[in-house]
C-alpha cells in the first residue's frame, strides 16, 4: 500500500536529499509494516523519535511496535521538540 | 540579587523621579514582577480607569530571580490595564533590559500620570532623571536605541522604547527592548505612549541586592541548569530550531488556524516554517536563518536572528534592512503567514522587522490583517477603502499594510485598532478572533480544545502563555492528554495558569517550563529570597495571583460573558484534520473550571476562595 512518510527538523536529515525539500516520502509498503519498523527501516535513533503522528493523530509509544496503516496514511515523526 | 527592596516612582506629571522602599510584607505574599507589580498597580488605580488616561498607571518590573546567575533570569514585565483590551494587562520580555534594571538598583518602576511633552526616563544606578524627548518623537524604535546611546557616550546602556505606532495610538503597540525583545501584547506600549514616556534608559553597575544563601543558590542554579541542559527539548530542540520548529507540527495536527480560522490546515505552512528557514535559497544560496540568540542569562537560547533575501520585493532598494535581525518565532510567522494566508517566508520576516522597528504586536496586527482579507472577500471592505487588493494570501496587501501601520497612514490607521474594533466598525463584530478584544495566538481551539479554555479565561485576552496547554495537549509535557476531548481540561488549565503565574513572578522565562516544574524552581528562590518558600507557598502564589486579576477584571466590568469565544469556533466545525467535524467545548469546559477554581456560575471568586488564598 502507499502511505506518505514525513520527518521533521533534524529527523529530516535521515530523508533522502529530494525529500528534504518537502519533508516527505512517498512510501510503498506492506500491510503488515508497523511505525517501528519504519523507524527501523530509517535508522532513526529511538530517542530522537519522539513526537509520533498518523494523519495528525498521536500514536503512544506502547502502541508503535504494533500500529500498522490504512492506504493513503501520513505518519510524522518529530524529535523532542517545544514552542511558543 | 533577589529584591532590592527599592522601587522608583515616577510622576510624569509633576516631571519627578522618587525612591521608595518595597512593601516587603507583599513581596512575601506576591514574589515580584507579575505578582507585585500587579499587587501595586490594583491598590493604586481604579479598575475602572480609561487605559488611556493619566490616572492610568504602568508598571516596570522585575523579577527576584532577573538579574541573578538563575538560567533565563533576565525578564521583566509590564503591568497596567491594557489598551486593547480594558483588562489587566502584563507582558513580560526578555533581553538584556530588566538585569539592567535590577543592577541598577531597583526593582521596579511605577510611571503615572502624564508628561506635558515627550520625555525619556534616564536611569544611572540611583540617579533617575526625565530628559527631554522632543528630539526623539517620530523615531523608531531602532534609531531611538542608537540616538540614546550615542548622547550618553555609553553602548552598554539598555534601552526599552516605544516606536512610531505607540505615539500614533496603534491600539496593541508594544514596548521593545534591545532592539527585539518585546513586552509585546494588550497594548502596553499604546498606555507608555499616551503617556508621553518614549523611553526607559538604564544602566546599572550596583549589581542589586542581597542573596540569602549565595551557596545554596549556586548549587540550586546548577542543578537548574542541568535539568534544561539534560533535557532534550531545552537542550537542543530549541536552541536548534525555535519555537518555529511548531509550525509543522500544529499543521499536521489540524490546530494551524489559517485564513482568519477559516481553516485549521495551511497549505503553505512549510514554506514558512523552521526547516525553511534553515534552507539555502535559489537566489542567494544563503538560509535566512543566520544564527540563533539567548537572552540575558538564558542556557536556552531559542532566539532567531535571520536577513531577509535583498532580491526581495520587500527590501529591494532598502539596504537598511539587509542586515541580521530578529526573527522570525512561530507566533509571528503564524500570524503573519497563515493567518492571512501568506506563504512568503521573506515578507513574513520583512513585516517582523517592521513590528519590532516600529513596535506593534504581530500577533493582533497579523490577526487584523486575517480577519481585513475576511472582510475583503465578502466585499465589506473595497480596494478603494483599503488602498489595494487585499485578498487572502497576498504578500504585497501584506506588506503595504504593515508600512502603512507603522507610519500611521491610510488604511494603517483602521488596522491599528485591531481586529474587534475594525470588525465593529463595519458590522461584523463576529469576525473578530479572540477574547476580551485580543486576537488568538497560533493554536486553533478545535483542535486543542484546552486552549480554548486557556483563552476564554485568560486574565489579558485570547494568550497562549497563560496557560499553556498545549505543551501537554500536543507535546506530552509533562503528561500527554488528548487534544480533541474537553475531559480534564478544566483542571489542566487551571494548574497550567497558577504554575505560570509563580514562573512570570520570579524573574525567568516560561520556556523554563518544558523542562522544570515548581519543583525546580523552588530551591532557587529558596535559596535566594528570604522566607520560607515552599511548595505549598508557591501553589498558593499561583492562585493568589490568578484570582487577584480576576478581581480586576470583575471590578473593570468583565463578566462570564467575556470568557467566550467567537461564534466560528463554536459552531463552525474544522473542515479538515483530526479535529474534522469538531468544534470547540467552551460551554462545557467553563462551568467545570468556575468549579475547579472555586467561583461562582457567575465567574465571581466565592468569600472561601478569597479567604483561603488570602485576598
Amino acid at each position: 500500500m502507499k502511505i506518505t512518510f514525513k520527518l521533521f527538523a533534524t529527523l529530516q536529515d535521515f530523508l533522502p536529499p529530494e525529500a528534504k525539500k518537502t519533508n516527505a516520502l512517498p512510501l510503498e509498503i506492506e500491510s503488515t509494516t508497523t511505525v517501528m519498523d519504519l523507524v527501523k527501516r530509517f535508522s532513526l535513533p529511538e530517542k530522537l523519535v519522539h513526537l509520533v503522528l498518523i494523519d495528525g493523530n498521536f500514536v503512544p509509544p506502547g502502541e508503535r511496535a504494533s500500529r500498522t496503516f490504512q492506504e493513503g496514511e501520513t505518519l510524522a515523526i518529530w524529535p523532542p521538540v517545544a514552542g511558543g | 540579587m533577589a529584591w532590592n527592596r527599592k522601587l522608583l516612582r515616577v510622576d510624569l506629571s509633576k516631571g519627578t523621579c522618587t525612591s521608595e522602599a518595597l512593601n516587603m510584607q507583599w513581596a512575601q505574599e506576591y514574589l515580584g514582577q507579575r505578582g507585585l507589580a500587579t499587587k501595586y498597580f490594583i491598590e493604586e488605580v481604579d479598575p475602572k480607569v480609561d487605559p488611556l488616561a493619566p490616572e492610568n498607571k504602568l508598571i516596570m518590573a522585575t523579577g527576584p530571580l532577573t538579574g541573578t546567575p538563575a538560567s533565563t533570569g533576565g525578564r521583566y514585565s509590564v503591568i497596567t490595564k491594557g489598551a486593547l483590551t480594558g483588562a489587566i494587562a502584563c507582558s513580560n520580555s526578555g533581553g538584556y533590559f530588566g538585569a539592567e534594571l535590577k543592577f541598577a538598583g531597583w526593582d521596579m518602576v511605577i510611571f503615572q500620570g502624564k508628561s506635558k511633552k515627550p520625555v525619556y526616563l534616564s536611569i544611572e544606578d540611583d540617579k533617575a532623571e526625565l530628559k527631554d524627548a522632543s528630539h526623539l518623537w517620530g523615531k523608531t524604535v531602532f534609531q531611538t536605541e542608537e540616538i540614546i546611546k550615542k548622547s550618553h557616550q555609553d553602548p552598554q546602556i539598555r534601552v526599552a522604547s516605544i516606536g512610531r505606532s505607540g505615539e500614533n495610538g496603534v491600539m496593541f503597540a508594544c514596548v521593545v527592548n534591545d532592539l527585539h525583545r518585546a513586552a509585546g501584547r494588550s497594548g502596553v506600549g499604546t498606555v507608555m505612549g499616551s503617556k508621553n514616556l518614549k523611553a526607559v534608559a538604564v544602566r546599572g553597575k550596583n549589581g542589586g541586592g542581597a542573596i540569602r544563601d549565595p551557596k545554596a543558590f549556586m548549587a540550586a542554579t546548577v542543578a537548574a541548569k542541568k535539568v534544561l541542559a539534560d533535557n532534550a527539548v531545552t537542550g537542543q530542540g530549541l536552541p536548534t530550531y525555535g519555537t518555529q520548529v511548531l509550525m509543522n507540527v500544529i499543521n499536521e495536527m489540524g490546530a494551524l488556524p489559517t485564513r482568519n480560522h477559516r481553516d485549521v490546515q495551511f497549505e503553505d505552512a512549510r514554506k514558512i516554517s523552521g526547516e525553511a528557514m534553515h534552507e539555502k535559497r535559489p537566489t542567494d544560496g544563503k538560509a535566512q536563518l543566520v544564527t540563533n540568540a539567548a537572552c540575558f542569562g538564558c542556557t536556552i537560547a531559542c532566539g532567531r536572528i535571520s536577513k531577509i533575501d535583498e532580491t526581495h520585493f520587500s527590501v529591494v532598494n532598502k539596504p537598511e534592512y539587509w542586515g541580521a535581525s530578529g526573527g522570525l518565532e512561530y507566533e509571528a510567522a503564524w500570524a503573519l503567514g497563515a493567518a492571512n494566508g501568506v506563504g512568503d517566508l521573506e515578507a513574513l520576516q520583512y513585516v517582523n522587522v517592521l513590528c519590532n522597528e516600529d513596535g506593534f504586536d504581530p500577533i493582533t496586527f497579523g490577526a487584523t490583517v486575517g480577519a481585513a482579507m475576511e472582510l475583503y472577500d465578502l466585499g465589506i471592505l473595497t480596494k478603494e477603502q483599503i488602498g489595494m487588493d487585499a485578498p487572502f494570501g497576498s504578500a504585497k496587501a501584506l506588506v503595504e499594510l504593515a508600512q502603512m501601520t507603522a507610519k500611521g497612514e491610510g488604511f494603517g490607521k483602521e488596522l491599528g485598532l485591531g481586529s474587534a474594533r475594525l470588525c465593529e466598525k463595519y458590522g461584523r463584530p463576529e469576525l473578530s478572533m479572540g477574547v476580551k478584544k485580543q486576537e488568538f495566538p497560533a493554536y486553533d481551539s478545535r483542535g486543542i480544545q484546552g486552549m480554548g479554555l486557556a483563552y476564554a479565561t485568560s486574565n489579558r485576552g485570547a494568550c497562549h502563555l497563560r496557560g499553556y496547554t498545549v505543551a501537554s495537549e500536543v507535546l506530552g509535557i509533562p503528561v500527554k492528554t488528548d487534544p480533541l476531548v474537553t475531559e480534564g481540561k478544566a483542571d489542566l488549565v487551571k494548574a497550567f495558569q497558577d504554575a505560570t503565574s509563580v514562573f512570570d513572578s520570579a524573574g525567568v522565562c516560561v520556556f523554563t517550563t518544558f523542562a522544570w516544574t515548581l519543583a525546580d524552581l523552588q530551591p532557587q528562590l529558596d535559596a535566594a529570597c528570604e522566607g520560607d518558600w515552599t511548595m505549598e507557598k508557591l501553589g498558593l502564589l499561583g492562585e493568589r495571583i490568578w484570582n487577584m486579576e480576576r478581581l480586576f477584571n470583575n471590578a473593570a466590568g468583565f463578566t462570564a460573558k467575556d470568557d467566550d469565544l467567537p461564534p466560528r469556533l463554536k459552531t463552525e466545525p474544522a473542515k479538515t484534520g483530526p479535529a474534522k467535524g469538531l468544534v470547540n467545548g467552551i460551554d462545557k469546559m467553563r462551568p467545570e473550571y468556575y468549579k475547579a477554581r472555586g467561583w461562582s456560575a457567575e465567574g465571581v471568586p466565592s468569600k472561601e476562595t478569597l479567604a483561603r488564598l488570602g485576598l
